[in-house]
């Protein structure tokens, strides 16, 4: 990003926790993203959707500096992301990482402080016991000083998110955590960010499994290169806009339109 | 073996070699964890032609600047391989492999150049090939000395940063990190490493010393501070021994048996090793198979068929293969002979099938008697 002038000092868009406006990303000359614009308000629990290659995880690289934007902007509560990164978590996908390399769960969620601590303190007490709080906070406290790559993949994804909640963000970005765990663990994931979530901070999760869309979510932003549609998941999540955002895709619109379904039958027992 | 160790030579030898083996050795370590083991390969390649730039310039074999040559060269190779794998679709070994052989097709073509120009001072510039330790005199120790303490210095400055990108390269630059100035310094500290191992060991062993003691440290190690120590230590300990080794057999070159020393650390490691080695894995799993005892594998027949209402049901041996994890034919060949067990028709593309006889039933049935009463005990 080049140089933004004076007026970046003043925030735009304040009130939300996340704030997108003509943002378009491109890898080879094709774009994918394209011409966005979204708004997340805070406190909400979003849930990002959309086929394969619809751009939901540039979206996350994008809000967080990864890719280059070829236009457009990115707010978080107000101001840019190099200027907010304390106040933001990220939980990578699991897959982005060396499971080898040598270091215990504790010592991994100490790495979430190191832009704290900048470049010369090292960790002390203090650090190990911030850390021990947050493996705590994801039930993991237990096996703090096993070895990564001795856990099982939903437990080595709940301390990535230790990692990223040891920094009390104000905004949880999370990509695909969901992935490769099994059903218990993925219900103890939920239950983390919902906990998350009533203490008031936002939580935006890529997700790829319509099933549980309505379930886990209270917001939704329906992604393919553009948004089809973003808001609260009562006025979004219609077959219409699935169909418009999954586009041919038979079989996930089956499973769409069954989940409509589901909602429909379990707003009228509730 | 005391006149030995206090020889001027094979003081420098000692000295020099346990230098190499400290820097490439911390350093070596990142590079393994980053999957770059080949860096080394290609940066010691890439510095042949350095060497004789170097050599061309000063117009003598002076040290100094044919290391300074040999890093340039080095980290120009690296440099553009990273630039190579950023912007083309190459692969980081594709870049690696074709920097690897430019340089050191570059550096050869030197090498002769200069060697048909004559002059008596060429003629150590081949040594750079396989390394040439008897040559080192004190003087070629200091600048090499410089680049060790530089290079640890600038590991314990930027430990945290570097340790990071290693495991975590996104959460690296999410957090603020610039990840691609990191990843051209560490570049350019294992550049320094090479050259600092090009005298003694040379071009072509090189990257051993790059990757050995990493590798070897990683089996012993549950934390990056423990691996990096260790493999520093590794890697000064093969200079030292394989610099002593050469010297009490003369006629041995130092590099390679430094290198020779080194790698057999990694192997000794790679087998012995408490928890990721090789042997005490394969005892681990023997262990548990002389403990699984033929009881359980009957019982697990006994539950099968029970749970298909047929004390007849045929159980395929890979399902109980799959079941404990291990071969289980020599329990069951065992549970045979007793007459628990008998072979049965199966498929012509299934494997061998099981079935308990009458005999197997009841002491199944026993075995299965006993073991809830020891858990009601136990309860």
């Amino acid at each position: 990003m080049s140089e933004l002038g004076p007026d970046i000092r003043e925030p735009h868009e304040p009130g939300l926790a996340l704030h997108v406006e003509d943002l378009t990303v491109s890898y080879d000359d094709r774009p994918a993203l394209w011409d966005i614009d979204l708004n997340i308000p805070p406190g909400v629990m979003a849930g990002v959707v959309g086929p394969n290659g619809a751009g939901k995880s540039t979206l996350l690289k994008a809000v967080l500096g990864l890719v280059p934007l070829s236009a457009g902007h990115v707010r978080l509560f107000g101001y840019p992301y190099r200027n907010q990164r304390r106040r933001v978590g990220y939980v990578p996908q699991r897959s982005s990482v060396d499971w080898d390399f040598p270091t215990t769960a504790v010592d991994v969620v100490t790495m979430g402080l190191y832009g704290k601590l900048g470049w010369l303190r090292w960790p002390g007490r203090r650090e190990r016991d911030l850390a021990l709080r947050a493996l705590d906070e994801v039930g993991m406290e237990a096996l703090a000083d096993r070895q990564m790559s001795e856990l099982s993949g939903g437990q080595q994804q709940r301390v990535f998110i230790a990692r990223a909640l040891v920094q009390q963000p104000d905004i949880l970005l999370l990509d695909e955590p969901m992935a490769g765990v099994d059903a218990t663990t993925e219900r103890s994931i939920i239950d983390i960010l919902g906990r998350l979530r009533s203490e008031g901070r936002t939580i935006i999760v890529v997700h790829h499994d319509l099933q549980t869309v309505q379930r886990y979510f209270d917001w939704l932003v329906m992604l393919n290169v553009r948004v089809i549609a973003a808001g609260p998941l009562d006025a979004v999540y219609t077959p219409r806009n699935l169909r418009r955002t999954y586009g041919g895709q038979v079989a996930l619109l089956d499973a769409g339109g069954e989940a409509t379904d589901e909602s429909a039958h379990a707003n009228a027992t509730h | 073996m005391l006149t030995l160790l206090t020889d001027y030579t094979l003081q420098n030898v000692m000295l020099g070699a346990a230098l190499i083996g400290v820097i490439s050795g911390v350093l070596g370590a990142f590079a393994v964890l980053r999957r770059q083991s080949l860096l080394g390969d290609t940066l010691s390649h890439a510095a042949l032609p350095g060497v004789c730039l170097g050599f061309m310039v000063a117009g003598a074999r002076e040290m100094t600047s044919i290391m300074a040559g040999a890093l340039v060269t080095g980290v120009i190779a690296a440099l553009l391989m990273l630039a190579l794998v950023r912007h083309t679709r190459l692969k980081v070994d594709a870049g690696l492999a074709a920097m690897l052989s430019l340089g050191f097709a570059l550096g050869v073509v030197l090498l002769t150049w200069i060697q048909r120009q004559g002059g008596a001072a060429q003629a150590g510039l081949d040594s750079f090939l396989f390394g040439q330790a008897a040559a080192t005199t004190r003087a070629d120790l200091y600048p090499m000395l410089v680049l060790v303490v530089l290079a640890l210095v600038a590991v314990g400055l930027l430990w945290k940063p570097l340790k990071l990108m290693t495991f975590d390269p996104t959460f690296a630059a999410v957090a603020g990190l610039p990840v691609h100035w990191l990843d051209r310094i560490l570049t350019g500290m294992i550049a320094l490493a090479v050259v600092t191992g090009l005298q003694m060991v040379g071009v072509v062993l090189m990257t051993a010393m790059v990757i050995a003691p990493g590798a070897a440290a990683r089996q012993w190690c549950g934390g990056l501070r423990g691996m990096v120590l260790l493999s520093g230590a590794f890697g000064a300990f093969a200079g030292v021994s394989g610099g002593l080794i050469s010297a009490l057999a003369p006629g041995l070159s130092t590099g390679p048996v430094v290198v020779l020393v080194a790698t057999a650390i990694a192997l000794v490691s790679l087998l012995i090793a408490p928890h990721r080695g090789l042997l005490p894995q394969w005892w681990r799993r023997r262990h548990r198979r002389s403990h699984t005892s033929t009881d359980r594998i009957l019982l697990t027949l006994y539950e099968l068929a029970r749970e298909h209402g047929n004390w007849r049901y045929r159980v395929e041996q890979g399902a109980v293969d799959a079941f404990y994890g291990m071969l289980t034919e020599p329990q069951l060949t065992d549970l045979h002979a007793r007459g628990l067990v008998v072979p049965a028709h199966h498929m012509p593309d299934e494997g061998p099938h099981w079935q308990l006889t009458d005999a197997g039933v009841e002491h199944a049935a026993e075995c299965a008697r006993r073991r809830s009463r020891q858990r009601g005990r136990l309860e």
